[in-house]
């Protein structure tokens, strides 16, 4: 179908009007990055300057971020890896056996603020002496990976049509056996999709580790905010660390974009 | 016929246990504690030993203005942003429901907003409305316009939240919107088309009706979250200019961890949890009654 000039103007004018305000933060932040602390605060706004990796020398060698983003991965893969194991067999259970009960509770946990939990999780893990320990930060972060879990798992295992376990199991092998050897490697596109979007969550949440950490398994967030609040914000030096956080995050998103749209979207579409 | 062991007849409930454990010790347990403390007056600062004290911490909070200025505020950042983003992101799905070259590279750019870390996003926003350096600034002024003060003066500081906020997650209400436009059948459209229609009554008549349950959803998943906003606050304002920006959220943080009045906390904490499962509660009846 051949279209008028003039409308494929119009849709390319309404198409940059959507990308440019969406991109341009990202744009201005990996400038910003790239700018000495004079360019950035130089009125009016520099487009054009000199780039310099001195901002990024900072980030990475004067100020931890090395161990900061050793424990965001470390609390990120437990927290996502100790997720899937408790939330596939419950997922699977709730898909098969239709456990509304548990389901609902694991909704509340995607709806309820996170702060309404920390509090009393902060005084029981003072008094365990599991402050500033990875083991309370993983659990944590479980909060926020297992719903995402259960939530993708259990409509994904719905969709495996069940003549696959019982044709299994007329030939002999027990439920577990044919949930782990056939229903699982049938689930794979799903699990993807939940450790994705799990592992994304937990890097970018701030609010966890503001409280359950301290110097020794703090992660990337605080970090990050830590680097403004001092006297005089070095602007490029934040600008900087913003870029170093929000990469891996992109990336994983640019790999597996088709299930993280698939895993975002999910439950609003009915499919 | 198989035998089935101890195991297989009970997998029913052995399976969904581990996380249930999970769920009670480190959900269940936490809310019934926080349920415990709100009838105390217990303050990690004071000193004193934890004495039952009734009601005493929930009154002392309903008659606090600033809790009511948090509700309020946080009520007004929910609805304002979200409105905005399902009209926003709408409108833009329905641009995009076509084919078009660069269509897949575009929707992995609506992803990128959604994906970017809120902390590191609500410090980019900062550096634009920077009063004195900022990008926004010398937009207004190189269109002639009065500058403004944006998150620094507490009148603009509210919808310059909103703002970020519609800037992260429109694009998710327009992907969802487009996953729903593309399971819509052809049917309709083709019929419509034999009877003449316009292409604005067909919209009106037959996408609207056909995704408003998509629109809907997509609404009530983000005015949940949105409702909990935290990261892009604390990291942008705290709550401040004085508390212009304090929702609900951050004023319980700051009776938690910065002022330690656990019985306070709690009693707000409390009236979160009713506020949002009320809200829980009304998202699935609505679930339900639009079967979605």
């Amino acid at each position: 179908m051949k279209q008028p000039l003039l409308h494929k103007i119009a849709f390319v004018v309404l198409i940059l009007l959507i990308v440019i305000p969406m991109i341009f933060p990202f744009i201005w932040m990996i400038m910003s990055s790239f700018k000495t602390q004079v360019d950035i605060i130089s009125w009016p706004p520099k487009f054009i300057f000199t780039p310099t990796l001195r901002n990024f020398n900072k980030v990475f060698n004067e100020q931890n971020f090395l161990r900061y983003l050793k424990n965001s991965i470390i609390v990120g893969v437990g927290s996502g890896v100790i997720s899937l194991l408790l939330g596939l067999p419950a997922a699977y259970s709730i898909a098969r056996f239709n456990q509304r009960r548990l389901s609902v509770m694991i909704l509340v946990a995607r709806l309820m603020p996170g702060i309404s939990f920390l509090m009393p999780w902060y005084i029981v893990f003072s008094r365990l002496r599991l402050m500033d320990s990875y083991t309370a930060l993983i659990l944590s972060h479980i909060l926020i990976s297992l719903p995402v879990v259960v939530w993708v798992m259990s409509s994904y295992f719905e969709s495996v049509p069940t003549e696959m376990e019982e044709s299994a199991m007329v030939d002999g092998a027990t439920m577990q056996r044919a949930f782990v050897s056939i229903i699982l490697p049938l689930s794979v596109p799903g699990i993807v999709t939940s450790t994705t979007l799990s592992f994304i969550f937990s890097w970018n949440n701030f609010m966890f580790s503001q409280v359950l950490s301290m110097e020794k398994t703090k992660t990337l967030p605080i970090a990050v905010y830590n680097f403004m609040s001092y006297a005089e914000v070095d602007w490029g030096g934040v600008m900087a660390a913003a870029v170093a956080i929000m990469l891996p995050a992109i990336i994983l998103t640019m790999i597996f974009q088709k299930y993280v749209v698939k895993g975002l979207t999910m439950g609003a579409v009915k499919g | 016929m198989i035998k089935s062991g101890f195991f297989e007849r009970n997998l029913k409930y052995l399976f969904p246990l581990p996380a249930l454990i999970f769920v009670l010790l480190l959900m269940v347990f936490p809310v019934l504690y926080t349920l415990f403390i709100s009838f105390t007056n217990w303050s990690l600062t004071s000193g004193r030993p934890m004495e039952i004290v009734g009601f005493a911490s929930y009154l002392k909070v309903l008659k606090d203005p600033r809790f009511r200025d948090a509700i309020g505020r946080t009520f007004y950042f929910t609805i304002g942003a979200v409105v905005v983003e399902a009209v926003l992101g709408t409108v833009i799905a329905l641009i995009l429901n076509r084919e078009f070259r660069g269509k897949n590279g575009l929707k992995l750019l609506l992803l990128l907003p959604l994906v970017a870390t809120p902390v590191a996003v609500g410090i980019v926003f900062n550096l634009f409305y920077d009063p004195t350096i900022g990008f926004l600034n010398y937009v207004l002024s190189a269109l002639g316009l009065p500058q403004s003060g944006w998150v620094t003066a507490s009148k603009t500081v509210l919808p310059s939240l909103m703002l970020v906020d519609i800037w992260q997650w429109t694009p998710m209400i327009s992907l969802i919107v487009l996953a729903g436009l593309a399971g819509l059948s052809s049917e309709p459209y083709e019929s419509a088309k034999v009877d003449g229609a316009s292409s604005v009554q067909i919209f009106f008549n037959i996408t609207l009706p056909m995704i408003m349950p998509t629109i809907l959803t997509a609404i009530i998943l983000r005015a949940v979250d949105a409702l909990k906003t935290y990261d892009i606050i604390y990291a942008m304002t705290q709550g401040g200019p004085g508390y212009s920006s304090e929702t609900l959220n951050l004023l319980a943080y700051k009776v938690s961890f910065e002022y330690f009045s656990m019985g306070q906390a709690s009693a707000i904490l409390v009236f979160l949890f009713i506020i949002v499962l009320v809200f829980s509660l009304g998202v699935m009846s609505a679930r339900k009654k639009f079967e979605l």
